[in-house]
């Protein structure tokens, strides 16, 4: 026990930041252009829920599920898991985090996914916003290009954001249940970006204070 | 014939690594004056400046950082290095050391040396096989246990393996201080060639019971993480380097740290890790006379002190 109590993060980071960077923009390379795709389906998905339809929550539970899994096999098991064996772990809990959000499903009268005046929902609209649009400029800030950018639906980070994003507007227990791995990853990057000295670190760790900060209002507004 | 397959290395060293032609035994002139070190349990000698791959080589499938590893084994070689140090845990360090091995058609001079690192015991021989396959050698020179997990059971393996000559040497590692108790307890008992342990002008404390145990049953001593993974370096660097450095031949923090470490006589070879040619190049540089004398060590000690 304290041969363990002696390693620190540092102990536990197997690349250099240049690696995890350069790492987005193979990977950017690769998918190009369905980075489009991903914008496109993410404006979708904010359409279905300004102006619901019978079957929105279906479709954006359904996709979102899609990209999670896509996420975890594409990035994850292909790319990131040959320089961070963990990862090798992590990517089933992206396949059931996405088995999950296919299953899930509102009621008939509450849908899953709902927008109302709250200002729970409105924190979680916003940083599903960032996540899409916002996020993918982040490079700029350390002096890197966009060929590294993490765009949703493509890269863990923004996907889990989004997610965290859009089950803020969800029904309490289901937004609990299934906000778990996103918020686990999120708290998994902020720990790997703080131990790369990036100064990005704060960004997945704000979002899971701010969908606890929503989550804690809507209970206290129920 | 050497004179050539100089200008195409370093053709190729300055395409950051591209383009680099098969190494066979050959040592450049500067190799010739590379300081080495028996292996005290058979008296083989070692340049007492290795590779390390923690963290530096670990580049996944980048072509281009592949390629640039591949230039650095390129340089190291040509400088006359021979052991390069890996592990199972290293993410895909293995790998890109076979990448370049194949790229620099498997110098002679190469001294494998690798981990077992796994908690299940009836894992061992795969791993050292898929190991093997990923460094695309017929088998490695020496395996050590990796920070003692499941020593119990993977040493005896090792011990069986060498015994039957599929292994050369045998070892135990540690890093940054931890366990030092079990590390010496196995040193005592156990017929080892190699413990790999980390040292450097501030993390000094196997000098008091590691070293001389080592000295005692005649066990070699790899030095990993010389430079505190860079931060040691980063730290000296703010400071001017002592104007006696030239004493030594030193011309960097990097040069006089390698020096101070490989001038304790037990100690057989430092493994610096870099991903960067003229950072091996410096390093090999460092494995040259002279060295430090005692007195000239301890002035480096009260120097660093007062910084």
């Amino acid at each position: 026990m304290s041969a363990w109590l002696s390693y620190s993060l540092e102990d536990f980071l197997l690349f250099s930041p240049r690696v995890y960077w350069r790492m987005f923009e193979l990977h950017n390379r690769t998918v190009w252009p369905g980075q489009g795709v991903a914008l496109l389906f993410g404006l979708a998905v904010l359409a279905l829920l300004l102006r619901p339809r019978p079957w929105s929550d279906w479709l954006i539970a359904a996709g979102l599920g899609l990209a999670w899994a896509w996420v975890a096999w594409s990035f994850l098991w292909l790319r990131y898991a040959t320089i961070n064996w963990a990862i090798a772990y992590v990517a089933p809990l992206f396949v059931l985090e996405a088995v999950m959000l296919m299953l899930a499903k509102g009621t008939a009268d509450r849908p899953l996914f709902n927008i109302d005046r709250s200002v729970a929902a409105g924190i979680g609209l916003t940083f599903y916003l960032y996540a899409l649009v916002l996020h993918p400029l982040v490079p700029l800030i350390e002096g890197r290009t966009l060929r590294s950018a993490e765009v949703f639906a493509i890269a863990p980070d923004p996907t889990a954001i989004a997610t965290l994003g859009l089950l803020t507007l969800a029904p309490v227990r289901k937004a609990l249940l299934l906000g778990i791995i996103p918020a686990a990853w999120c708290l998994a990057s902020w720990a790997t970006l703080h131990t790369m000295g990036s100064s990005l670190a704060a960004i997945p760790l704000a979002a899971v204070g701010l969908a606890v900060l929503a989550l804690a209002i809507r209970l206290s507004s129920n | 014939m050497r004179t050539t397959r100089r200008q195409l290395l370093a053709a190729g060293l300055a395409a950051a690594g591209v383009s680099i032609v098969p190494l066979r035994a050959g040592r450049s002139q500067a190799a010739s004056a590379l300081l080495t070190k028996p292996i005290p349990s058979t008296g083989e000698q070692l340049p007492a400046v290795g590779l390390g791959t923690w963290i530096t080589f670990n580049v996944g499938d980048d072509p281009e950082l592949k390629d640039e590893c591949a230039g650095v084994m390129a340089a190291f070689f040509e400088a006359g290095g021979r052991l390069i140090d890996s592990s199972p845990m290293y993410g895909s360090s293995q790998p890109t050391i076979g990448y370049g091995l194949q790229r620099l058609g498997h110098p002679k001079g190469l001294f494998s040396a690798d981990k077992v690192w796994i908690s299940n015991p009836a894992g061992g021989p795969g791993q050292i096989a898929q190991s093997r396959s990923y460094w695309t050698v017929p088998r490695f020179d020496l395996l050590q246990v990796h920070n003692l997990v499941s020593w119990e059971e993977h040493l005896p393996m090792l011990l069986e393996m060498k015994a039957a000559g599929r292994l050369r040497y045998v070892g135990i590692t540690t890093s940054e201080g931890r366990r030092h108790d079990e590390v010496e307890r196995i040193m005592a008992s156990q017929p080892i060639d190699f413990v790999q342990v980390t040292y450097n002008i501030i993390d000094r404390e196997i000098e008091q019971r590691i070293l001389p145990l080592a000295q005692e049953r005649g066990i070699g001593v790899i030095v990993n993480r010389p430079f505190q993974e860079g931060h040691l370096i980063r730290r000296m660097e703010r400071h001017p380097l002592p104007d006696w450095a030239g004493k030594v031949g030193a011309s960097s923090w990097a040069q006089l740290i390698l020096k101070f470490i490989i001038s304790q006589p037990t100690v057989t070879c430092a493994i610096p890790a870099t991903s960067r040619i003229d950072h091996v190049q410096e390093n090999m540089a460092a494995a040259t006379e002279p060295l430090p004398d005692k007195a000239l060590r301890q002035r480096l000690l009260d120097h660093v002190a007062q910084l």
